[in-house]
């Protein structure tokens, strides 16, 4: 089925989320849609599958004009989608989730069991997925839950695919099986889009890269265009795909984490015995797949979560049993995982959220009262120091870009002498110069002599910031390794596969991406390193 | 077809568990503090007399049962023994991290139940079971429509607070049409109506205006009692013998299965409204979890956006499921009037809403398990008017407080952790 998107344009408000763009699919292509987060991939795919109605232009299945009142008629013409965000509901089994919206029947509108699992099967043995008809969703693994909704899509006949950012849950062996579906479903004549930020998965699998910047195509490039070139494109200057980062010199190991467990309110332990050092002067990175316990991890540390045995010294001082604000006081910087809920409060002004915890004390405050004379110097300086983009300091943080917003976060945190930096997902959601920004503000902390530790589920992140890696699975640290160890490993371990038998098993047969890396080691035609050193010179 | 095939995913190691979870002293508690008031209360102070008689059989059976009669201490210590030897029990099952099944609760309340029973009609005249258990059945009646109407709603994401009121109109205009009609049955046509109507209300404030929806029950609570108490002091005070007459549903006796002991009369001596009712329950148990509709319902209720993009509509499901359960509950409040036989009062559901909203949760958003929590409330409902006329040295008002205290100790003692449906209360905003 061909697919074409012609002058497509959406508007939020005073944004322009699409304006104008063109696109068209072939039939049985991989046609990546690459692009910086914010950029309006999403926009462009809901308002392809029907789900926003276009402010303007027009959408061509097989050169005939249509118009979609919503998903189920994009579904119905053959268009399905792997949102990001799973769209399934969690206490359903697998074929419910399946069935839903054209489930089979039998008398009085009762579902047909039977069928509706030997449809989840059939699909399922077609392309070796493997999964069971009747595992509650909420039970299976991410991985495992994004081959349901493919098994969805393709239950309705889709001939074009949408694949939304669907690596970003995935461990590299995941990623790995995902990129084999695609070739799968591409070999059975299916068209897809695959929507992504990451520059190697799109070189390893896409046959055509269109480049989305701001709302617009700014241009098309084939899969052997170099990342160093992609990443300008999308960008729209030329920028460092790496950290300048000196070695490590580790000092003394100041914070200690000993035997430390949390367990969930239903019971389960979601950090389960863990046990780590960190020194001054290093960035221990805490990698894994999202819901490993690391946000529990984080949480506990900081004084979020009462752990039930273990303890956390920093210093020498136990923090456990202490409260959050003891916790800071004591010299914990602490960027949240999730900035707009934790982070910042979106109907303050920037200035206040720059002293949400430190209003309690002077020269901030006195007797109760602020000081908002000093409350509007301390902003007026950090946001030239953090390089905040912002109208006013009295403009209302929630109306900055995400980049600005995490930028006024780490301005607080890191404003005050900090005896350890814990970092949730710094990066997340930013664009690429912010990323550079606040990567750089992390390592420059970590120059001060100040322990640092990292949480990320970002592979990229984790290799470009980390000079010792902790790799958590359920719970538990499955290893502690060294911050150049090889991303297949790392990977399988992320997968709850010991070090070195993730060792043996990733010399054993790479993955795709793996190995496409290697080739480029071999034969550096216009590395990443090669533009590096291009832009220093 | 392509031959390709994905390499198989690297085992995953089973998940072993050295931490475990602090041991819940709830429940050994609770028990134990019943279980030990249950002896010293019951067993060990004295009793009004010795001797407690329990009637089996009504006069009309056709089996007669003859009355059992025991000693009050003795019967009493005995229950009080067992009430501590399950507190025993319980308190084991904790500290060796073992689940007991949903039996211990239901064994350890009949005990302690039987026990107070023993003391509270000892030297008083018989304590008549089966009235007790036809009279819990009667009074869950209202409550089980009540928490079905709920459940329909929330599952399907709309908070339905308005149980009480929809249970108000259904029981106001069931009286005004049977009365105007002079026929109970069209009073049991007409009350569906009349909480159709207020969940439309609900509805449309919550999906259309995304008002929040606690708020608008409340509101709409205030509404109907306005709204009835208003049409009953003017128009219906004025000319009763039309608007507000009696007309009570006859009791439909089903042959044969009413002679069974016991049970018959209690459940096969009823009126058309009861077993309305045993139909519902039991066609929601099924539909909700097996067919088309109950599993749009409840996709829209988890995750509607889920829905959505699999081309359910959400809104609509959502204003076509709580018009339903408005209807349930208004069918309900036919109850109060044509069922129970009496005339149309003001506020005379007298907050069964809220008791079956919390039988909607201690039933744990499930048809069964609304009956079951609807009946221990009707139950402890009815026990106050039983004892009352048998003859018990409680004071009257303290007897009045049984059923909340009950809702209360069953909410926050045995309901523990549930879930309600993801999305109940949000509003759907593309």
């Amino acid at each position: 089925m061909k697919l074409e998107l012609r002058g497509i344009t959406k508007v939020f408000g005073s944004l322009v989320a699409n304006d104008h763009i063109d696109l068209v699919i072939e039939p049985g292509e991989v046609h990546a849609l690459l692009g910086e987060n914010g950029a309006g991939k999403s926009t462009l795919m809901n308002v392809l599958y029907g789900f926003y109605d276009p402010d303007d232009g027009q959408i061509l299945v097989d050169d005939v004009p249509v118009e979609f009142a919503g998903p189920g008629e994009a579904m119905a013409a053959g268009i399905g989608m792997v949102h990001q965000h799973f769209m399934l509901v969690p206490v359903f089994t697998v074929a419910e989730n399946v069935a839903l919206g054209h489930e089979p029947v039998k008398g009085a509108g009762l579902i047909d069991q039977s069928k509706a699992r030997a449809l989840v099967r059939e699909i399922s043995d077609r392309f070796g997925f493997e999964v069971d008809p009747d595992a509650m969703v909420e039970d299976l693994p991410v991985g495992v839950q994004q081959r349901v909704e493919i098994i969805k899509a393709l239950s309705r006949d889709a001939r074009v695919l949408i694949l939304d950012e669907p690596t970003a849950v995935l461990t590299p062996q995941e990623t790995d099986e995902l990129i084999a579906i695609m070739r799968q479903l591409k070999a059975a004549g299916t068209s897809i889009v695959f929507i992504t930020h990451k520059l190697r998965e799109v070189r390893a699998v896409a046959d055509r890269i269109t480049v989305i910047r701001r709302g617009k195509v700014v241009g098309t490039a084939e899969p052997s265009t170099s990342e160093t070139e992609l990443a300008s494109l999308m960008v729209g200057r030329s920028v460092s795909l790496g950290v300048e980062k000196a070695p490590a010199e580790p000092g003394e190991a100041v914070f200690a984490v000993r035997d430390l467990s949390v367990i969930d309110t239903v019971g389960t332990p979601v950090v389960d015995g863990v046990d780590f050092e960190v020194a001054r002067g290093e960035i221990l990175v805490v990698a894994g797949v999202q819901g490993n316990g690391q946000t529990e991890l984080a949480e506990a540390i900081v004084g979020l979560q009462t752990p039930v045995a273990g303890s956390i010294t920093l210093d020498g001082k136990e923090l456990v049993g202490s409260g959050v604000l003891d916790v800071l006081r004591a010299g914990v910087g602490y960027v949240p995982e999730d900035r707009s809920t934790d982070g910042i409060i979106g109907t303050f002004s920037v200035e206040e959220n720059l002293v949400l915890d430190l209003v309690d004390q002077p020269p901030f405050s006195r007797g109760g009262a602020l000081n908002k004379s000093v409350i509007r110097d301390n902003a007026e300086k950090r946001i030239v120091e953090y390089d905040v983009r912002t109208q006013t300091v009295e403009a209302a943080v929630g109306t900055l870009s995400g980049g600005n917003q995490q930028k006024v976060v780490l301005a607080r945190e890191m404003s005050r002498p900090l005896r350890l930096l814990l970092a949730s997902q710094p990066t997340r959601g930013l664009d690429v110069g912010s990323i550079e920004f606040v990567h750089s503000r992390i390592v420059a902390e970590r120059d001060n002599g100040t322990p640092v530790i990292i949480v990320s589920t970002e592979l990229d992140e984790v290799l470009a910031l980390a000079d010792r890696i902790a790799v958590m699975y359920r719970g538990k640290i499955v290893g502690i390794v060294p911050g150049d160890t090889d991303r297949d490993v790392l990977g399988l371990m992320m997968a709850g596969v010991p070090l070195d038998e993730a060792v043996a098993q990733a010399a054993e047969h790479h993955t795709v991406l793996g190995e496409a890396d290697l080739e480029a080691e071999a034969a550096p035609s216009h590395t990443v390193e090669d533009a590096r050193e291009e832009e220093i010179q | 077809m392509s031959t390709v095939t994905t390499k198989p995913a690297p085992a995953r190691p089973a998940r072993t568990t050295s931490t475990l979870a602090p041991i819940s002293w709830r429940g050994p508690i609770v028990y134990g503090f019943f279980a030990l008031a249950s002896l010293i209360f019951f067993a060990l102070l004295p009793a009004g007399g010795t001797e407690t008689t329990f009637r089996i059989s009504t006069a009309t059976d056709f089996f007669q049962i003859p009355a059992l009669t025991v000693s009050s201490t003795g019967f009493a210590l005995v229950l009080s023994l067992v009430a501590l030897g399950l507190a025993g029990l319980a308190t084991w099952a904790a500290w060796t991290r073992r689940r007991l099944g949903v039996w211990l609760p239901v064994v350890f309340g009949l005990v302690v139940v039987f026990a107070f029973l023993a003391w509270a009609g000892a030297g008083k005249s018989a304590i008549p079971l089966t009235g007790l258990l036809q009279g819990s059945l009667f009074l869950a009646v209202p409550l089980v429509f009540g928490a079905l109407s709920g459940l329909l709603c929330e599952r399907s994401g709309i908070i339905n607070i308005a149980i009480e009121g929809q249970l108000l109109a259904g029981a106001f205009l069931a009286a005004v049409v049977a009365s105007v009609t002079s026929s109970a049955y069209m009073g049991l046509v007409a009350a569906p109506i009349a909480g159709a109507l207020v969940g439309l209300l609900l509805v449309i404030f919550s999906v259309k205006y995304w008002v929040n929806q606690i708020i608008v029950g409340v509101v709409l609570n205030v509404l109907v009692v306005g709204v009835t108490s208003y049409l009953y002091s003017t128009v219906l005070a004025a000319d009763p013998a039309t608007w507000n007459s009696r007309n009570p549903l006859p009791v439909i006796e089903i042959p044969v299965l009413s002679q069974i002991p016991v049970l018959g009369p209690v459940l096969f001596r009823q009126t058309l409204l009861v077993y309305l009712m045993y139909a519902a329950v039991i066609l929601l148990q099924i539909f909700v979890f097996k067919s088309r509709w109950g599993l749009r319902m409840r996709a829209v209720g988890e995750h509607p956006k889920a829905a959505d993009t699999v081309g359910i509509k959400v809104n609509v499901t959502r204003v076509k499921n709580t018009i339903l359960g408005g209807a349930v509950a208004g069918l309900g409040g036919a109850f109060f009037t044509v069922a129970a036989g009496l005339a149309f009062g003001k506020e005379m559901t007298g907050g069964k809403g809220f008791i079956a909203l919390a039988a909607m949760i201690l039933g744990r958003w499930n048809p069964m398990g609304a009956l079951a929590a609807a009946l221990l409330f009707g139950f402890s409902d009815n026990l106050r008017t039983v004892l009352g006329i048998v003859g018990t040295p409680i004071p009257s008002q303290i007897m009045l407080m049984t059923p909340y205290v009950v809702t209360i100790f069953a909410v926050a003692g045995l309901v523990g952790k549930v879930r309600a449906p993801a999305a109940n209360g949000i509003p759907y905003v593309k």
